[in-house]
């Protein structure tokens, strides 16, 4: 079990909120979370439907695990069709509602249809009800999180919401959680604020029981911490440095993607790097990072809690900035830094928590900025479009400037909104858009890291390093080394990392345990907590089994194989420097035979035989 | 020799493991909000804080009491609360001064730490030893350490 076996189903347009049994047959063959729900969206939209049509709907989703004392157990994902790509959207975040959701006796949230006026959905255990959300449209995440707690006098409750910039339309806001936790990429934000729909407030104490096991279950995640806190990278990289732990790696490989990818290392790096985070500053002698946390029952803690320099220009006469908040992770340091060409730290820190108070995906919006510092440079945009802005390269202005405007979407703001691909096809200069199905590229060069090159062109959400990070094999080494700079080999790796971390994400644990654990540390976990037989090759069946399902739900969408490639960019213009100087990554060496692997035909698409082996 | 919760909130990552490992050790299902152990986050610092009972020597909750529900274990020194013998008028959650006993709606009863009998679940579940138990009458003894520390530099 492990399932609280409900669904709660919002009618916006009806305002009604109903509770259903979760589909046990559907359970059994894509557990929860992403798979789940990605299960429940294919059955239910057309997948042509517009993103931000009241057709689309909006599913938050937990997996059998959240809410255990399994390490990393707190995971819950937003899924629903993207409105920047197009294509299935499934965003996973920590913190602290999903296993709230569990608590209250909820797997599953499906919002459909679209609300009159603005609202949000109040749940206390099994009671749920929409409430009027009137006097907090045009209120930040951050304000509507206090408003919230004050208003149900709650401080335990828990609360996902959107910010201003979804309810502008920015195509890549996120719902953000427990303040500084991310449902980010896609724009999944940007569909539930279409929906009217304000905030999900959570409350619960019924429990997560229904062990299938209980005795095998406390033992098999015993074990598997164990392991977790015996690994290098789980036990002291992670905590001690967050994802940061990779900057000064990334960028000695040459494969950090600096200012829009034009060239593969930053010589800003050191300066954003986690070891800078950890330096004490001139103004207060204190260092950028306050401490490390903990999503919930995550025994690695590897997220960052920092403040702004208290002398920072940013932050001048804004006390409501000088306190703790979420820092700079890989992802969002790169994006916002080096891909911008940007070395102040706090400038970076500032424009972080700017992403969180107002909800919008940090790596879409720096590679965003990115691409408009291009477009300024090269003379696409003037001064009259940026509103005066000197969008150039490495400046620390132009971007936390940039940031206040996406956030409210004013003036500028309302172009970098747009994302990377649709701004840079507004110029009139499309190549110089570093995305993939429309969404904008993670912190990894493909000319440095073949395989990634793979995974992003195949990736079933456009560009995300989250959908198979092959890094770990090529760089790190895990489970086994591999040249980052051969193709060998990268086909099946690729399909591999792609179909075991749709498994690991659809158990509700978090995917950067996969540092640590493989399959093998995973099954007996779920084998224990879940009814079923779940083992290392069950698992990989269902991860394979929803990857072609996401597969075919773009295709239906209307997606084609034309759209597995990447930036000419990438594939024309050779790395100039670094390890991988003169390389380009060379996609087309590996995607036919990953086609082959997949058991697509030579257009992509699944054959029959694959999608009846895997009953999708 | 007694032994006593020692709680460093600076070594607590917030992750919840302790109350967990309380809920299911006392109710049988992981439900952080039946735990008798609490995580606080204080955001803007950018710190947590375990924090339960500590057992005081002389207990507000055991005096307050009116029908002798709660007793002195003798081999943990824990103030123990007898389900049986609890009405659940809630008197000792009035008297604790620090607010670690309070009342189960499910049962009707109060709950609070009970040191699980010399054996607390939250000190086995936390992954980074902000909980430990540990002599009684030395519980400052690691930050005695780390200032005598300082008297032994150059």
């Amino acid at each position: 079990m492990a399932w609280q076996k409900r669904v709660l189903r919002v009618d916006l347009t009806n305002g009604t909120c109903n509770e259903e049994p979760l589909n046990m047959e559907w359970a059994m063959q894509y557990l929860g979370q992403r798979g789940l729900a990605s299960r429940y969206l294919a059955e239910e939209i057309d997948p042509k439907v517009d993103a931000l049509s009241p057709e689309n709907k909006l599913i938050m989703v937990t997996g059998p695990l959240t809410g255990t004392t399994a390490s990393t157990g707190g995971r819950y994902s937003v899924v629903t069709k993207s409105p920047l790509t197009g294509a299935i959207a499934c965003s996973n975040s920590g913190g602290f509602i999903g296993a709230e959701m569990k608590n209250a006796g909820w797997d599953m949230f499906i919002f459909e249809g679209k609300s009159e006026k603005p609202v949000y959905l109040h749940v206390e255990n099994l009671k749920a009800q929409l409430l009027s959300a009137d006097e907090l449209w045009g209120k930040s995440v951050w304000e509507t999180d206090e408003i919230l707690h004050n208003v149900h006098q709650d401080p335990l409750a828990k609360i996902a919401c959107v910010g201003r910039s979804a309810e502008q339309g920015c195509l890549y806001s996120g719902v953000i959680n427990d303040l500084h936790r991310a449902a980010g990429r896609s724009g999944v934000g940007t569909v539930m604020a279409s929906k009217q729909l304000k905030a999900v407030v959570v409350r619960g104490n019924l429990g997560v029981g229904n062990i299938a096991n209980p005795k095998a279950f406390l033992s098999a995640t015993a074990e598997a911490k164990k392991v977790l806190a015996e690994n290098a990278v789980t036990a002291e990289g992670l905590p001690q440095m967050g994802t940061q732990v990779l900057m000064n790696v990334i960028n000695e490989v040459g494969a950090m993607p600096t200012r829009n990818f034009k060239e593969v290392q930053f010589e800003g790096a050191h300066k954003i790097s986690a070891e800078a985070m950890h330096e004490p500053r001139e103004s207060d002698g204190k260092p950028n990072l306050v401490t490390n946390a903990a999503c919930f029952g995550c025994t690695i803690a590897c997220g960052r809690i920092s403040t702004v320099d208290p002398k920072h220009y940013t932050i001048e006469n804004k006390p409501e900035y000088m306190g703790a908040s979420g820092g700079l992770e890989y992802e969002s340091a790169w994006s916002l830094g080096s891909d911008t060409g940007v070395d102040d730290l706090d400038a970076l820190t500032y424009a972080n928590f700017i992403c969180n108070e107002d909800g919008f995906d940090p790596i879409s919006f720096g590679a965003t900025v990115a691409a408009a510092m291009e477009l300024f440079e090269t003379g696409a945009i003037t001064l009259k479009d940026t509103g005066g802005i000197e969008m150039r390269f490495g400046s620390a202005e132009a971007l936390t400037k940039a940031a206040e405007l996406t956030a409210t979407g004013d003036g500028f703001g309302r172009d970098l909104g747009l994302g990377s691909k649709r701004l840079c096809e507004k110029y009139g200069k499309p190549e110089l858009s570093m995305t993939v199905k429309g969404q904008e590229f993670p912190a990894y060069d493909p000319r440095g890291v073949q395989g990634m090159g793979l995974a992003y062109a195949t990736s079933n959400r456009g560009a995300c390093h989250l959908r198979g990070y092959t890094v770990s094999s090529e760089i790190m080494g895990v489970p086994v080394k591999t040249d980052p700079l051969s193709t060998e080999g990268k086909p099946e790796l690729v399909k591999g990392f792609q179909d075991a971390t749709a498994a690991v994400d659809s158990t509700g644990l978090c995917t950067f345990t996969t540092f640590a654990w493989t399959l093998e540390d995973i099954a007996p976990q779920v084998d224990a907590a879940c009814e079923g037989n779940w083992t290392p090759e069950s698992l990989l069946e269902a991860g394979e089994r929803i990857w072609n399902l996401e597969r075919k739900f773009n295709l239906d969408a209307g997606l084609t194989k034309e759209d597995d490639t990447l930036p000419k960019r990438l594939l024309k213009d050779a790395a100039k420097t670094g390890p991988a100087k003169g390389a380009v990554n060379r996609l087309d060496e590996m995607l036919p035979a990953y086609y082959e692997a997949r058991g697509w035909t030579e257009d992509g698409e699944p054959k029959p035989d694959t999608l009846k082996r895997l009953n999708v | 020799m007694l032994r006593s919760l020692q709680l460093e909130s600076e070594k607590c990552t917030g992750c919840l493991q302790c109350e967990m490992a309380c809920s299911y050790e006392n109710e049988g299902v992981f439900n952080p909000s039946k735990s008798r152990i609490k995580v606080f986050t204080f955001h803007e610092e950018g710190r947590f804080a375990p924090y339960t009972c500590s057992q005081c020597a002389e207990a507000w909750c055991l005096h307050a009491c009116p029908v002798d529900a709660i007793t002195i274990n003798p081999g943990t020194g824990a103030k123990d609360v007898s389900e049986d013998v609890c009405v659940g008028c809630k008197v000792c959650t009035i008297a604790c001064p620090f607010g670690t006993v309070n009342y189960n709606a499910d049962s009707g009863k109060v709950i609070k730490c009970d040191l699980c009998g010399g054996d607390p679940a939250c000190v086995e579940a936390c992954p980074t030893e902000a909980i430990t138990y540990v002599d009684a009458s030395n519980a400052g003894m690691d930050r005695m350490r780390a200032h005598a520390a300082q008297t032994i530099k150059a």
